[in-house]
Order: C-alpha cells, then structure tokens, then sequence
C-alpha cells in the first residue's frame, strides 16, 4: 500500500467526463425545447390576436352574420365575467368551508380522510364529464329552462371546488396552532378563533388560491358548452342562455373564414390576458403574505 | 357552578359564555361539517346520476360490447366506442412518449444544474403553459402547428413508412398533433411534481456520490434518479390522466373522424372530443345521447384509476419512509 495522494484522487477519466458533458447538455436542450411552446404561442396569439383588437371589437356583440362584418366580443366578455362571479360565489365559500371543516374539525379522523379522498378525486374529473353531469342533472331536467347562465356556472363551480378546498387547506394548516391556542386559553370561543384568528391569519393565502381556480375556471370551455349553450348578444340575465369567451373562440375556430378566425385570436388573445392578470395578482398576493 | 362563580350578572357568570356564544360553535361545526358530507353525497349522486343515464347504452350494446365494438355510427345508432378508447390511448400515449421525458429533464435541470439565478424564472416560464386555457392551445394547435407540421410529417411518414403505425395518408389534422398539443399541456403538472419529488432527495445521499467522486450525472444516476423514480412514475400517470380528459383542444386538432386510423397521422377521435362534439345532436335522439353519457362514463372510470394509482406512487414517494430497495439504511 503506497498509494500518494495523486493515485487515490485519479482525476475522471475522458470517458466518464465526456459522458457527464453529454448528459448534461442533453438535458438542457430538452429544458430550452420545454420553452419553445410557450414562446410560440405567445408569439402567434400577439400578433394574431393584436390585429384584431379595435375599439369595436370590445363594444360589439358578434352579428352571427357570415359576410360583412362579424361583430366583436362584447358578450362573450361580459358572459365570462357573470358566469365565473357566480361560479366563485359558490364555490370559494364551500370550498374555503370544506377547509376548515377539515382542518379545524375533522383533522385525521376517517371521515375528513374520506372527505380528502374524494376532493382528490374531484380534481381528476374530466371538466367534460363534469358539464354533462350538469346537463343530465339540470338541462335534461328543464330545471328553470334548458341552457341557462347559472348552470354553466354550476359546472364551473363543481370545477373550481376542488382546487379552492385544496390550495385552502394548505394555507389554513399554515396558521400556527400556537395562535389558536393563545386565543383559547384566553377564553376565546371555537368559532371566534376561526372568525378572528384563523381566517384572517389565512386571508391572503385563501385569495391566492381562489384566484388561481377563478383563472382556470375562466379558461374552461367543456363544461359551458351544453350547460350554458351559446347565443349572440349581450345577456345580462344568468336564467337564459349566455355566450362566453372560450365557446365564442371554440365556435369561430370551426368557421373556415378567415374573419372568423381572425376574432378568435383576438378573443384567444382577450381571454390570456385576463387569466395571467388573474394569475399575477394572485401571485403577488402570495408572497406579501406572511405564512409560508 | 355556584361555586365557581365570583361576581354575577343576573345569574349567569361573567365567566361564563352567553347562550347565544355558546350556541354558535355546534352551529359553525355542524354547518361545515355538512359541507364536507355534502361533497361526499354529491360524488355519489354524480355518479348514480351517470350511470343510470347511460344505462340505455350500456342495456342496447351490453358493457364490453360498447367498449370493444368497433362501429361509432350515430346515424344508424350503432355505437360501439373502440375507436374512441383507442384514439384516446394513442394520443394520450404519444402526449406521455412526448412530454414525459422534456418534463423530467427540465425537473432536472432545475433542481440539480441551473445556475440558482435562471431557478425561479424558469419554474415561472414552465408554470406559465398551465395558465394557457385549453380552447386556445387548440387554437394554436389547428392555426398555426398542424399545418406547419405537415411537410415534416409526410417526410416523416414515406421515410419510416416500414415502421408500424407509420405510412398512409396524412391528414392536417391527426393523433400526432392531438398528442404533441397535450404533451404541451401536461408539461407543467408533470414537471412541477417531480421537481417537489426530486428536491425530497436527501442531501446527504447527493454528497456521498460526490464525495465518491461522481460526476454530476452520475450523482444525478445513482442519488436523484433512483430515490425519485416512484413519485416521478406517479407524476407521469397524472399528466397521462390529464391527457385522458383533455377535451377541446383535442376536439379542435384531432380531426374527429369515428374510426380507427391505420397510422398516427391519420385523422381519430377520442371519447372526450365526441361527447363536445356530437352533443348538440344527440339532444333529440335518446340513444345517441345515451351513448354518448356512456362514452363520459368510461372517461370517467378510466381518469379515476389513472388517478388512483398516480396518488398511490406520490404518496409512496412523499413518505420519508420509502426510500427505494437497496437505498435504505
């Protein structure tokens, strides 16, 4: 045994080397490829859809004519706006509700696991299957009507649920127990601590998540197409039939008219730029928030 | 109570809550506690509720009749949907092939190799695929990517006609658009899952192979690889359940054709893109409707055990206990 120090520390052969380099370069270049998409589409929807974008655009309902002028989006606009309002209103209560009912009462007991489960479950739907539960559930039924506002907002709300239960448990276990017990051992009653302490300890986390599922939900077209059908002109009303941003591209991307088309880029391009806004606001939420 | 009671106010204790106070806390527990139960009727009810809709189908072309038989034609009322389980695997299939290793590499690259400044925006830019709805990738996908494809495809297509699935026409939209768009679309949820499983590795096991004198591929081989191979498998079946369920995009870029194409670039269908596609019809003919709620049904069952088995592998690998045969100890 008389190996130096330089025989132990053999410094890495060529051939091993070259295969690190290789390895490496290769996963790289798939990184870049991952970035290619991104960088294509937002390339096509800018300047496709910007070329469609006038003051008319935001101001006129589509005509629904297919020579002379298509019309803009203005319905399809406001429908999105109502439908996923409504959507939120039901779902971020239930969902936040849901939460806490799993975090400060139900804990590990096999109820709230079984509750889990299935909201795990619910997230793996296929947002179609969805729709049509709604469609067997309230359309087939003439619940108030066939194609209604209010149940594709339904069908976004089931949708939305998971993930606003979800993204809220997690902040909601974020609260440090030590704040919740502090409160109780001043003599604070149950729901008071849930009321003063957890919620608003767990506030910005809460909107974050929400806000996300209100960007998803917005994006959603399979589940408005057979619950809240398609129609032309603005509807301020959720009992009847109501167009929507992603059924207005879905519809124009069938037409083979090049106007046609043209509309659903720069719809396509709308509906971006109101979801990354969502998805910003919700991430700057974040990290002002002070849990995590 | 008496006893304990210092000063009183009428009869009640300051010390004790008043009735109202003490009434809300049942409340507040019963009420949330019917909200969770209200999740789990629903569920129930949502799946009672699909069942016995699709009955009729599943009573007129028996339940493996209606999944194996190969004949999707509504005009006779004969649906038998192997083309549409067949095309969802396919495209699904090519979506895993496509996007399952450019997301691992990227989890890689971010976890083990990026320069920690270019960390973060990359894990923004990746996440950024999620925040594109679905309509619009199909948008993208028939606009501007099949066509462009084309030229490509059909070199692709008379070089490696010998190849199986390979050959024939090419249509503009096909199977491999569909799947290329949703190896785009699972690119995100499959690469953020196994970037959370590959920063669980621990340090100690990377250093070791580096203190060995492991190159860092060799650490990324023998550490990383074999430590987050169970949560990067359950990662892959959650983008394949994403890409099962996937529906507009797919509709819009897979040309829906009701039969089963002799190559991957020939034009398909799958059980998603039927029921968007076929529902305005079917409203009026009991049976096509029937099948139709069928085919979700299928959809359905097969997303929940894709699911049930991603869940089963992140889980494993999200305990700290399960550290792979041979890695123990």
């Amino acid at each position: 045994m008389s190996a130096t120090g330089a025989t132990i520390l053999t410094p890495v052969s060529g051939r091993r080397r070259r295969a690190d380099r290789t390895a490496r370069g290769f996963v790289l270049a798939l990184t870049l490829i991952a970035i290619v998409p991104l960088v294509l589409i937002l390339y096509f929807l800018v300047r496709e859809g910007l070329g469609a974008w006038s003051a008319d655009f935001f101001t006129t309902d589509p005509t629904g004519r297919f020579l002379g002028d298509p019309g803009g989006i203005r319905s399809a606009i406001l429908g999105t706006i109502e439908m996923v309002a409504l959507a939120s209103a039901i779902a971020v209560p239930m969902g936040v509700g849901v939460a806490l009912y799993l975090v400060e009462y139900g804990k590990r007991s096999a109820f709230a696991n079984a509750v889990r489960y299935f909201i795990d479950v619910m997230t793996g739907v296929p947002s179609v299957v969805f729709g049509l539960f709604v469609y067997i559930v309230l359309v087939v039924t003439q619940v108030g009507g066939t194609f209604a506002g209010w149940k594709g907002s339904v069908a976004l709300a089931l949708l939305m649920l998971p993930v606003v239960t979800r993204s809220a448990e997690v902040v909601l276990n974020l609260v440090p127990g030590s704040l919740r017990e502090a409160a109780l051992a001043l003599g604070a009653p149950r729901w008071k601590v849930v009321f003063r302490i957890v919620l608003p300890t767990a506030l910005p986390g809460l909107v974050t998540g929400s806000l996300l599922a209100v960007a998803r939900a917005a994006g959603e077209t399979a589940p408005l197409l057979f619950t809240a059908a398609f129609v032309l002109g603005v509807n301020g009303d959720l009992s009847q039939r109501m167009n929507s941003l992603p059924l207005q591209i879905f519809n124009d991307v069938g037409q083979a008219q090049d106007r046609l088309v043209q509309r659903a880029w720069g719809a396509a391009l709308t509906l971006v730029v109101l979801v990354l806004a969502l998805t910003l606001v919700a991430r700057l939420i974040q990290r002002r928030s002070k849990l995590a | 109570m008496e006893a304990g009671s210092l000063t009183t106010r009428g009869e009640r204790s300051i010390l004790e809550r008043s009735p109202r106070s003490r009434a809300i806390d049942p409340l507040l527990r019963w009420t949330l506690t019917g909200l969770a139960a209200l999740i789990l009727v629903l569920i129930a009810f949502f799946f009672v509720r699909l069942f016995i809709e699709a009955k009729p189908a599943f009573d007129a072309f028996g339940y493996l009749g209606f999944v194996f038989d190969n004949s999707w034609v509504p005009s006779q009322d004969l649906f038998g949907a192997l083309p549409l389980v067949v095309g969802t695997l396919i495209t699904a299939g090519i979506a895993l092939l496509i996007g399952v290793p450019i997301a691992i590499a990227t989890a890689l690259y971010v976890t083990e190799l990026a320069p920690t400044r270019v960390r973060q925006p990359l894990v923004i830019t990746v996440e950024l695929l999620a925040a594109v709805p679905s309509v619009v990738y199909g948008l993208w996908g028939i606009q501007v990517l099949a066509p462009r494809l084309q030229g490509a495809e059909r070199w692709f297509n008379d070089t490696f006609s010998f190849l199986p699935f390979v050959g024939g026409t090419v249509s503009i939209p096909n199977y491999f658009v569909a799947g290329l768009i949703l190896a785009i679309m699972i690119l995100p949820i499959v690469s953020a899952i196994s970037r959370e499983v590959m920063s669980t590795v621990p340090t100690e096991h990377k250093e070791a192979a580096l203190a060995l004198g492991a190159t860092r591929w060799e650490m990324i081989r023998m550490a990383v690889l074999p430590y987050s191979r169970a949560g990067i498998s359950g990662a892959a079946m959650l983008g394949l359940g994403r890409a099962i369920g996937e529906t507009i995009a797919v509709t819009i870029v897979i040309g829906n054709a009701p039969d089963i194409g002799d190559s991957i670039f020939s034009q398909g269908y799958t059980l998603a893109a039927v029921i968007a596609n076929e529902f305005g019809e079917a409203a009026s003919d009991p049976t096509h409707r029937a099948a139709l709620i069928a085919a979700g049904l299928v959809l359905f069952v097969l997303t929940l055990v894709v699911n049930a088995i991603a869940r089963y592998f992140v889980n494993r690998a999200e305990r700290p206990a399960a550290v792979p045969k041979g890695m123990a100890g």
